[in-house]
């Protein structure tokens, strides 16, 4: 690693004084997507700002329908947690789901929300329930937030400090995992909400996590695996790795839609 | 650079250090305690995997100013009094290593899922749980039963796994 100056700010305010006074400042939270990238010296920030120091972004509450948890919760502390347990049962499983126990220990939901890597678990489920994400200085729905590869509406210097899930009727995911990296070949989160579905997949997207329109359409009509059958998914718009081939992602996700909708309410994870 | 203090196994320690030093540099340069291994340095084998606070975590990915203030608990401070740990002589009683590099990574790993999984342990849930922890020796067999022997004898239940069952009665 590059050398770089750390700090522990206490509030939201001293966080971004201290941005603002890096040359070359970025955040840090779980440290477990930027820590290993510090290490390849893929980038070399001057300063980084831990945010997990920081009470107001930890925690999970429900609120005026909402299921609000701070950036700097972990992904275990979301797995564990009884009221997202009750609330949204696929949102603890998808947490549950993610890297192994050591790595949930320490990965955040805020982290991985702003990273916003292709094959990440959380940006499906923010996605996929049109949750609100909360900055220092903004609100920003899901369908602004993910912009591309990596890539999110953040501005420089802007903290996500809280992400609020809307509470759905129903909530599933289905997850086709590289037993490798542990990571998302393919997996599709869908929710519905009174007669309004939202379908989202992640690991797939050749510009990252998005939207299945006419999936979506077909699935607030009929609630049921066999309405989306027929559907297919054109490879154009998917990556191809060593993982799989765009074909090959195009029919896991009809497969990955299937199967969320057959199992309403549960995460489900293949390898 | 920064004076970074920590609780490790059990003792106060100070030292002046770069804001860029991993914990596993801290421990294994600053302190020697070189049980601690890096096998991999990206995250993904778990041979350098210790507790802080009590929770589990890989070493090679946590700066020392994350861990400052924190109680650090290494594979030097699981025995207690010159009595190992459980777990450790469950590994020695049930051939769990052969090259041993990644063995402070799998009991430091499994030490901690028996202490704070909240449901049974069976072998299903400790194959799924230790999934962070790469052994290229072993093929994990006697690693779980290890770490079923050892769980049931801390939390005082039954063996789950039936293979095990025999050979206790057995031994
Ligand atoms: C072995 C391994 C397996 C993994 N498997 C999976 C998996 O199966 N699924 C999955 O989804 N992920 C997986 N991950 C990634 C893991 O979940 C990361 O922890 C997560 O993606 C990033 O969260 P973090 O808190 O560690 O963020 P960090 O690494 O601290 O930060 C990531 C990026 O986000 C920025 N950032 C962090 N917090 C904020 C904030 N509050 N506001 C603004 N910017 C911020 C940072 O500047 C940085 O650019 C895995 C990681 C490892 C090492
Ligand atoms: S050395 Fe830390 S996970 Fe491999
Ligand atoms: S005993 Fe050799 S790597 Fe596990």
């Amino acid at each position: 690693m590059y050398p770089f100056t750390y700090h522990r700010p206490k509030t939201i305010a001293e966080a971004q004084q201290a941005f603002s006074e890096g040359m070359d400042a970025t955040f840090l939270s779980g440290g477990h997507t930027l820590l290993p990238t510090l290490k390849q010296r893929l980038a070399a920030p001057s300063d980084l700002i831990d945010v997990t120091g920081i009470p107001e972004m930890q925690g999970i509450e429900e609120a005026g329908g909402f299921l609000k948890i701070g950036a700097a919760t972990t992904h275990d502390t979301v797995f564990a947690s009884p009221i997202v347990r009750r609330l949204i049962p696929a949102l603890s499983g998808l947490a549950g789901s993610i890297g192994d126990r050591h790595v949930r220990h320490r990965g955040t939901i805020g982290g991985s929300t702003a990273n916003n890597d292709p094959s990440a678990d959380y940006p499906s489920a923010v996605l996929g329930l049109g949750a609100t994400v909360i900055t220092d200085r903004r609100e920003m729905a899901s369908d602004d937030f993910f912009v591309g590869l990596y890539e999110t509406a953040r501005e420089p210097g802007e903290i996500v400090t809280r992400i609020d899930f809307p509470v759905p009727d129903i909530a599933c995911y289905a997850k086709f995992r590289s037993p490798a990296s542990r990571y998302s070949i393919v997996a599709v989160f869908v929710s519905k909400t009174g007669s309004a579905v939202r379908v989202a997949v992640t690991g797939a997207g050749a510009s990252g996590v998005f939207r299945l329109p006419e999936f979506e359409e077909a699935l607030s009509a009929d609630f049921r695996p066999e309405a989306i059958a027929h559907l297919t998914v054109d490879p154009d718009m998917l990556l191809s790795d060593m993982s799989a081939t765009a074909e090959y992602r195009a029919d896991l996700i009809r497969v990955m839609a299937r199967r969320a909708v057959e199992k309403p309410g549960q995460i489900q994870s293949f390898k | 650079m920064a004076l970074i203090s920590m609780t490790v196994n059990g003792v106060q320690v100070s030292q002046e250090v770069d804001d860029s030093t991993l914990l596993i540099e801290f421990l294994r340069e600053k302190l020697k305690l070189t049980g601690t291994h890096m096998g991999c340095d990206t995250t993904q084998c778990g041979c350098c995997v210790v507790h802080i606070d009590g929770v589990s975590a890989k070493s090679c990915t946590v700066l020392v100013g994350q861990a400052a203030g924190r109680s650090v608990t290494t594979i030097e401070g699981l025995a207690k009094g010159g009595e190992l740990h459980p777990l450790q002589k469950a590994f020695r009683e049930h051939h769990a290593l052969q090259c041993g590099f990644c063995t402070p990574g799998q009991i430091m790993a499994g030490a901690e899922l028996i202490a704070t999984y909240p449901g049974e342990l069976n072998e299903h849930v400790v194959r799924e749980e230790m999934e962070g922890n790469l052994c290229r020796c072993t093929g994990y067999h006697n690693i779980v039963r290890a770490i079923l022997a050892a769980g049931a004898e801390i939390r005082g239940t039954k063996i789950t796994d039936p293979t095990l069952a025999s050979h206790s009665v057995e031994g």
